[in-house]
């Protein structure tokens, strides 16, 4: 089952730590967003294998923006 | 007097800046950046220049493009007010070079304090007591284990060319050791562009005591007394104030004269903060602000010295209006920073556009605010809306105006930290003045 990677916070995408085909545990970081000077991961809900990152390194996402797709 | 400021900074310091310009009669220039075209700050300067784009990297933080608006507005002076480029001693010398005057201390003494280890060797050599540490910095993970060992767990590693709580790591023990210097050297790479640390022994529940000192270009030095700045998280302040409770007069007494020799010593010039670990009735150096602080109201409300007014007046080189007697203190201040974070989620940014700003007045009730109703409040910059001030005769007194204050203090659109302020106001060991650095974030104020 897909599920959508969202962005808990509004920000722009400072680093992205995986890739696609990349397996994650649960609240492992998928990408870091920086906002107000901050540095916040955004971490797998949950075990799976990374389908795809749907944001570049300098985008600016909103809240609840779907980041990566999680399988 | 200097004619002219360029106020290199946005939002609530330019503002204060501004004022002080204004009360002199000296013509104040904003820079903005295309996010902050409608930010109060464009609005009170004399004139403002557009400098770039939103990321700060491409306007706050560009020294070419700060120094051209300079030039091409006829700036005589530039005002760096904190954070940004205050304490970068390349913009102060490109200042310099660019025949401006930079309103702080000589791009030198910026180097040297900001250099974080050359910094604590400076102070120790000055006779100031620093926490027990690795020499310079450390090399690699065997000499830090090495480091560790001589002055025990638990240990903090700390980023050599960096400030603010960034790259911080505190290790409990040695098997903690090698995942946390591999984490703080990337972090400290990425802030600051260099990977090297040094070390310090934890202090297990200190307080943070600073003292705020003025120096001319006579080689006259003051302080104006202390400032408690415990309550923090992230390493960051959230409440400071002054004076600091629960010290003996005798010891801020040993404080504030150590911090004067220090200031001395490296022959600092202008507004500055020495900012100490207190632990019982022991101090520590921490590092020295070579910069006018966020906190700097408080001071202003216990001793009544404008200090931006006195940091305009120094840069001009005018000798220091006051001698150290006739620094009193009066009263009580209390300062809240109110920042746009979700304190119920450890307080995580929130961004966005404030739909409803409402401003508490009143006896002893100062607020510093750089954001008004309709502005968005962007991701790309700190995110400190405004700073409540409560002044009082006594302690207890000025606690009462905060809690009142705080209550008449309506930001809608963004979160903000004024419920946690309000529980701390509440709270018994804030009341009692018993605050230590680590207690906010170990929860003590949680609702």
């Amino acid at each position: 089952m897909a599920e959508e990677v969202k962005a808990h916070i509004t920000g722009v995408v400072f680093q992205i730590t995986t890739k696609a085909g990349d397996p994650v545990a649960e609240g492992d970081p998928v990408i870091v967003l920086e906002s107000m000077k901050m540095e916040i991961p955004v971490e797998a809900p949950r075990a799976g294998v990374l389908k795809e990152i749907t944001v570049a390194e300098g985008q600016t996402v909103q809240e609840g923006d779907t980041v990566a797709i999680l399988e | 007097m200097i004619a002219s400021v360029l106020v290199a900074n946005r939002g609530e310091i330019a503002r204060r800046i501004i004022r002080a310009c204004r009360s002199l009669g000296v013509r104040a220039i904003a820079v903005y950046s295309e996010a902050d075209r409608d930010s109060p700050h464009v609005g009170d300067a004399d004139d403002a220049v557009l400098i770039g784009l939103a990321p700060a990297r491409e306007s706050y933080l560009s020294v070419e493009r700060i120094v051209e608006a300079a030039r091409t507005s006829g700036a005589e002076a530039v005002h760096p007010g904190y954070g940004f480029l205050s304490e970068n001693w390349r913009f102060a010398r490109a200042c310099e070079d660019a025949g401006l005057v930079f309103v702080g201390p000589p791009w030198r003494v910026i180097q040297e304090m900001g250099d974080k280890v050359q910094a604590r060797r400076s102070m120790a050599g000055a006779g100031m007591p620093v926490v027990p540490g690795s020499e310079g910095v450390v090399e690699d993970l065997a000499a830090a284990r090495d480091v560790a060992a001589r002055i025990g767990y638990p240990i903090i590693l700390k980023a050599a060319a960096g400030g603010g709580g960034i790259g911080m790591a505190r290790v409990a023990q040695e098997a903690g050791l090698a995942a946390a210097f591999a984490t703080a050297q990337r972090r400290s790479q990425s802030a600051f562009g260099s990977a090297a640390l040094f070390m310090e022994r934890f202090l297990v529940a200190p307080r943070h005591v600073e003292v705020q000192v003025l120096g001319d270009l006579h080689g006259n030095m003051i302080h104006l007394h202390e400032r408690e700045c415990s309550i923090q998280r992230r390493h960051q302040k959230l409440i400071e104030e002054a004076p600091a409770p629960n010290l003996s007069a005798g010891f801020k007494q040993r404080l504030a004269a150590t911090a004067v020799a220090g200031a001395r010593a490296v022959g600092y010039v202008n507004a500055g903060t020495v900012e100490f670990i207190v632990q019982g009735e022991e101090f520590y150096f921490l590092e020295m602000n070579t910069r006018l602080q966020v906190e700097h109201p408080v001071t202003e409300e216990v001793t009544g010295v404008d200090l931006v007014q006195a940091q305009l007046r120094i840069a001009d080189g005018e000798p220091l209006a006051w001698r150290q007697n006739d620094i009193a203190l009066r009263g009580a201040s209390i300062e809240c920073r109110i920042y746009a974070e979700d304190e119920a989620k450890s307080f995580l940014p929130s961004p966005g556009r404030i739909s409803r700003l409402v401003i508490p007045a009143g006896p002893g009730i100062r607020v510093e605010c750089g954001v008004a109703e309709g502005i968005e409040v962007s991701v790309h910059y700190d995110p400190l809306l405004a700073k409540l001030v409560a002044t009082a005769e006594t302690r207890d007194e000025a606690i009462r105006r905060m809690t009142g204050a705080l209550d008449g203090f309506v930001i809608e659109g963004v979160k903000t930290v004024i419920p946690f302020h309000r529980r701390v106001m509440g709270h018994e060991a804030f009341r009692a003045g018993a605050v230590d650095t680590q207690m906010a974030e170990q929860g003590a104020f949680n609702g």
